[in-house]
């Protein structure tokens, strides 16, 4: 009780329904074109209008190309899954931030970096990692498309309030370790269901020390534990970033907000359903070798010696044997992006790698910044530059080889260092073998064409 | 897809494999469609899992095998984690299951279910492990599952166990009714509730 989580939750129960879910009120409802048609169509068949249309933002993200953005999309089944967002969008009065837009990217990237994801909101999407938008200090979560239709038709959801934990992660990470190293090292040691069930705040040092950027990394793959969503209390470095945003308050606005927002935080009371607690020290630069997130190994240890029927068939699926080491395997693919690391600090910690060398011949890498605004901010920094001396391009944004719904998979039994979030069979294309890992451990992998520990090139 | 329920007695189709993801449920290229066909994503439930790359049938997997049919797929545990791809509920009542029994399941998938009048029912490990066994031994074991009572019952062993489902959701599947006709009828409460916390 008494925890953040219970806070929000509660101030946004419009009824508890008897022996039932709760009515939650939504604050923000963001649609991509994958997991909304159906419920467009539910709405029309049902004769509704949205019930708070300025509350809804759409933007393609997972089938757009990332190269030619500007003429249209070559395979007609996702252009026309494209165009029909845009399409909705005018016909329920939504706001649309169309491909090309300046304001267009990934959902879970373009939301923070426009203020639409605030302190103390709830936030959906059909769209599991929308558990991203909890780094803002917000209760941000996934859902069906069922529901994507409730909340267009009531901007409620009937949901069973979940059980809280809070992760506490003490001390301060070594060199080259990120928080997306830290996300892994927390699914390994949860596994992909050990938190399902549950809201997870994280706290401790190393959470308080995180960017912005490293707090939607981390709280992006809180689903990868099973958790229905993750978040951090907001702070100054939450106040810092959406100060001078788009859709942030302003003026006297402001400054309620923010009176608000510092009220935002578990009271030392708090009584969490689960309280788990892990040390920096423990973790080193992670790689996952399996089919599922939590199937991850630090970069420098090996596979681990046995396991059962589903360990064995990863194994097999991934080409690996159990007990070896994975440095100095070599790789084909390397992938920068999605939303998991596709912001600024993720294109400068992979450019701190690749400056002064050169990508190896034999890999295909793909970068592709989670929205227009990050590639612009590369452009600024003069980051494109560091890159193409390398042999890196800078491509167009979108979801790209996270699941290749585009044209970027990885072929058939290739390898791939990525810094999605997903390494599941097929997901970057079918027979595709994923490696996750973080932006530094897939920069080495891509100028030395093996599994490299990035600490030996910083 | 708003068939009512009540009590359903059925062979069983076994999937002993933990973390089964929605990816391998419906792979992401069937996410392009833009309706409901429930013979579309029917068709391509566990799509790779079930055909080679050149379309042939993999002998060896389950939903392949003739000896194992019913409208109760039985599955390891933490199923349906990952993406929250309703197609993957879409996909899995298209093909016929009207029950998924697992001794674990992941939320956003488990909510899937049910708003497709799937029914989601949570069993202990042993009574999952038991169900293996006596499907393996037995390819026409018998489960009944009772919704009004919430019972699962092998029918083989006999062993029967209670499964949890909040009582708003069994009224909803027992009759037919999903949450956006309740949440439409109570417009006046959401008002109220917006006046009072903008």
């Amino acid at each position: 009780m008494n925890t953040l989580f219970d806070k929000i939750w509660d101030q946004h129960v419009v009824q508890q329904v008897a022996d039932g879910p709760t009515q939650l009120y939504i604050d923000r409802l963001y649609c991509h074109e994958v997991t909304s048609p159906q419920a467009f169509e539910g709405m029309r068949s049902r004769g509704l209008k949205c019930f708070r249309p300025g509350q809804i933002f759409c933007m393609p993200d997972h089938n757009t190309p990332t190269h030619d953005q500007d003429k249209p999309i070559a395979d007609p089944v996702s252009k026309a899954q494209v165009d029909l967002l845009a399409q909705n969008a005018r016909e329920f009065g939504l706001t649309h931030y169309g491909m090309m837009s300046k304001d267009n990217g990934i959902i879970h990237v373009v939301g923070p970096e426009k203020g639409l994801s605030l302190p103390g909101m709830t936030i959906v999407c059909g769209d599991s990692h929308t558990s991203t938008h909890g780094a803002m200090g917000a209760v941000a979560f996934g859902i069906g498309t069922s529901e994507v239709e409730m909340v267009m038709a009531s901007q409620c959801i009937l949901q069973q309030k979940p059980k809280s934990m809070r992760i506490t992660i003490n001390g301060t990470l070594g060199k080259g370790v990120t928080a997306k190293d830290v996300a892994l090292y927390l699914m390994a040691q949860l596994t992909t269901s050990g938190a399902t069930g549950y809201f997870v705040e994280y706290a401790g040092e190393v959470v308080k020390n995180l960017s912005m950027e490293g707090r939607l990394t981390l709280c992006n793959l809180s689903i990868e534990m099973g958790a229905r969503g993750g978040f951090i209390a907001p702070d100054e470095v939450t106040f810092d970033y959406v100060k001078g945003k788009e859709y942030a308050p302003k003026g006297e606005d402001w400054d309620k907000a923010i009176a608000y927002w510092k009220t935002l935080k578990s009271g030392n009371d708090a009584v969490f359903d689960k309280e788990l607690a892990f040390n920096a020290k423990d973790i080193e630069p992670r790689i996952t070798y399996g089919t599922n997130p939590g199937m991850g190994i630090g970069i420098t240890e090996a596979i681990p010696e046995t396991g059962n029927l589903t360990f064995e068939k990863a194994l097999g699926y991934m080409g690996f044997k159990a007990g070896e080491k994975l440095l100095g395997k070599p790789i084909d693919y390397v992938f920068l992006g999605a939303c998991t690391n596709g912001r600024i600090e993720d294109f400068r910690a992979f450019a701190s790698i690749a400056k002064g060398r050169r990508k190896a011949d034999d890999v295909v890498a793909w970068l592709v910044p989670g929205s227009w605004a990050v590639r612009k901010q590369i452009e600024d920094e003069g980051l494109d530059k560091v890159l193409a001396d390398a042999g890196f391009e800078i491509r167009q944004p979108g979801c790209s080889a996270c699941l290749a719904m585009n044209d970027d998979k990885v072929p058939a039994g290739k390898y791939a260092v990525s810094t999605s979030n997903r390494n599941f069979e097929g997901r970057q294309g079918p027979g595709s073998r994923t490696l996750l890992a973080s932006p530094l451990v897939a920069a080495a992998a891509a100028v030395t064409g093996v599994i490299t520990d990035p600490r030996t090139l910083l | 897809m708003k068939q009512k329920f009540d009590v359903i007695t059925s062979t069983c189709v076994p999937l002993p494999l933990e973390n089964v993801d929605t990816d391998q449920i419906i792979p992401a290229r069937f996410l392009k469609a833009t309706t409901k066909e429930e013979s579309f994503f029917g068709d391509n439930l566990f799509r790779d899992w079930r055909y080679h790359e050149d379309g042939t049938v993999v002998e060896d997997f389950v939903l392949n095998n003739p000896k194992y049919k019913g409208c109760i797929l039985v599955a390891g545990k933490n199923f349906g984690s990952g993406s929250s791809r309703e197609h993957a509920a879409w996909a899995i009542a298209g093909y016929g299951f009207r029950v998924v029994i697992s001794s674990f399941f992941a939320d956003i998938h488990k909510n899937n279910e049910l708003n497709n009048f799937v029914l989601p029912v949570q069993v202990s490990e042993d009574f999952l492990s038991e169900l293996f066994m006596t499907i393996q031994a037995n390819p026409n074991t018998l489960v009944e599952v009772d919704l009004p009572n919430q019972t699962v019952t092998n029918k083989v062993t006999g062993r029967s166990e209670q499964f949890e489902i909040n009582g708003y959701k069994k009224h909803c599947l027992m009759n037919g009714l999903d949450d956006i006709d309740f949440l439409v009828a109570n417009k006046d409460k959401i008002t109220t509730w917006e006046q009072l916390n903008k």
